[in-house]
């Protein structure tokens, strides 16, 4: 993909703090100062303001991109700081979306910032789009991704978008106008449970610099129409070899919402095309959930129970139930976990939050062990109402 | 042994941590039979129960996106690379 025409006109003016303030960029030939009044005048919208969200604001602000949008619900949280640079220790507890704009403002107070403190859905997202020039993506969820997508296609919009997860990276630009959308990438979100989140994958915080850098520069490039942009290319970052390699990505002429004959022509129920939970674990957790609180009294009663830990070795050394055995949920999926369960016992499987011991339980019911039970909200509702002594993550 | 296959970080645990591993060659499926021999439970990670590529995964030989090409029939030549490359959802 050659050059693309300039996303943005450029503002009438810089005023002389501007022009001190961006000189660095002003010297470049191909920005230049007709760039930096693109940029002055530019509308981007950051969906999220976490891993990615936050070096891509603070870069965005920081090369003078004129408004910035945040959309953002959640509070800080201790475990966010190891890769969250945009907040710090004193904003824990904080809104994230307000945390975001001090460190912004902080940075470049000639940036204006709109907070969108709510939950990007089918609802909103049409009128929040339309107020943006292109949108950036640093969300958490292939829910919202598949929303972002196709909201961006059906208003015509760039969606700059980046993912991570442990020591990888992506990052591409879509744009149906002028080539392929996340979904003739993607045409479907996996299975719930196949793909693990970073919540329970883990991610090297730095990654979220590698790809955040990597958006901030396409991003720049499509505003001020500089370069080659990701358009039709994905880039593959892995951080451990420390290699980028790009593919190609073409149009898919039977994509569902930009082929040749369009099946998804309005915002379609995200949720339930991603689903949270699947079919079989949310039919097997149905009247199979107990508390903490029953499996402490079971636990002190000397009921006659295993419990089984079901997440990996790491986040049974961070913090785990006192008497529980690790066999991680992937042993119950390939089907090695079965031949360790103790027959004489009732099974009772736990995990993070109660997800993944939720597609476990599924396995375990089918295997005919049918009083085994998991345990609702994991070993985060355990330290929360048991043991809150010890940490989480 | 003379095709590279790229394995994703959320695959090596199937290839003991291995980032890259050498089959023969042939067709795409007769290279995930060979990646499914030596290192078992990878295929059910590429492939659904029908034996077809997973939706969510892409697999490219020679860095192009085989669902445009032949899918799994299609040729990996001699000293070709095969990259597995799963959907995340991190940020």
């Amino acid at each position: 993909m050659s050059n693309l025409p300039p996303l943005v006109e450029p503002a009438a003016e810089l005023t002389v703090e501007e022009v001190r303030r961006y000189s660095r960029h002003l010297i470049i030939p191909d920005v230049g100062m007709d760039g930096q009044k693109r940029l002055k005048n530019a509308k981007v919208l950051c969906v999220g303001a976490g891993g990615l969200g936050s070096p891509t604001l603070l870069y965005l602000a920081a090369a003078g991109v004129g408004t910035l949008g945040i959309v953002e619900f959640d509070v800080v949280d201790e475990s966010n700081l190891q890769r969250q640079v945009i907040h710090g220790q004193s904003d824990i507890g904080r809104s994230k979306a307000e945390s975001a704009r001090d460190s912004i403002k902080e940075i470049n107070p000639l940036v204006q910032v709109n907070l969108h403190e709510e939950r990007l859905d089918s609802t909103n997202v049409m009128e929040l789009f339309a107020q943006y020039d292109l949108i950036v993506d640093g969300t958490d969820n292939f829910a919202t991704r598949y929303l972002v997508n196709d909201a961006c296609v059906l208003l015509n919009k760039p969606y700059v978008w980046g993912s991570i997860y442990r020591f990888d990276g992506q990052a591409s630009v879509f744009w149906s106008e002028y080539g392929p959308c996340y979904r003739c990438l993607y045409p479907e979100p996996p299975p719930p449970g196949m793909v693990p989140s970073c919540a329970e994958g883990g991610v090297l915080g730095v990654l979220c610099a590698s790809i955040g850098s990597i958006q901030v520069t396409e991003a720049i490039k499509l505003l001020t129409g500089i370069g080659e942009p990701l358009v039709g290319r994905l880039m593959i970052y892995d951080a451990l070899e420390m290699t980028y390699r790009q593919v190609k990505v073409r149009k898919d002429p039977d994509c569902a919402i930009c082929g040749d004959h369009p099946t998804v022509t309005e915002l379609i129920d995200y949720e339930a095309f991603c689903g949270a939970i699947s079919e079989e674990a949310a039919d097997a957790a149905m009247d199979s959930t107990i508390t903490v609180t029953q499996l402490k009294e079971w636990l002190d009663t000397d009921e006659k129970i295993q419990l089984i830990d079901v997440r990996e070795p790491n986040e049974y050394e961070i913090v785990n139930i006192p008497g529980s055995t690790l066999i991680p949920k992937g042993e119950f999926l390939m089907g090695g976990a079965l031949e360790k369960l103790d027959p004489t016992k009732r099974i009772v499987l736990h995990c993070k939050s109660g997800v993944r011991s939720a597609e476990a339980l599924a396995v375990v019911h089918a295997a005919g062990y049918k009083d085994a039970v998991h345990v609702g909200g994991g070993v985060l509702a355990w330290v929360n109402q048991i043991e809150p002594e010890k940490p989480t993550y | 042994m003379s095709i590279t296959v790229r394995i994703p970080t959320i695959l090596r645990t199937y290839t003991d941590g291995k980032a890259e591993v050498s089959v023969a060659g042939g067709t795409l499926a007769e290279v995930i039979d060979q990646l499914e021999t030596d290192h078992t439970g990878i295929r059910a990670r590429v492939l659904d129960d029908d034996g077809k590529l997973r939706r969510f995964v892409n697999v490219y030989v020679n860095d192009d996106d085989v669902r445009f090409a032949e899918g799994l029939g299609t040729a990996v030549p001699e000293n070709g690379n095969v990259s597995i490359i799963p959907a995340v959802a991190g940020g």
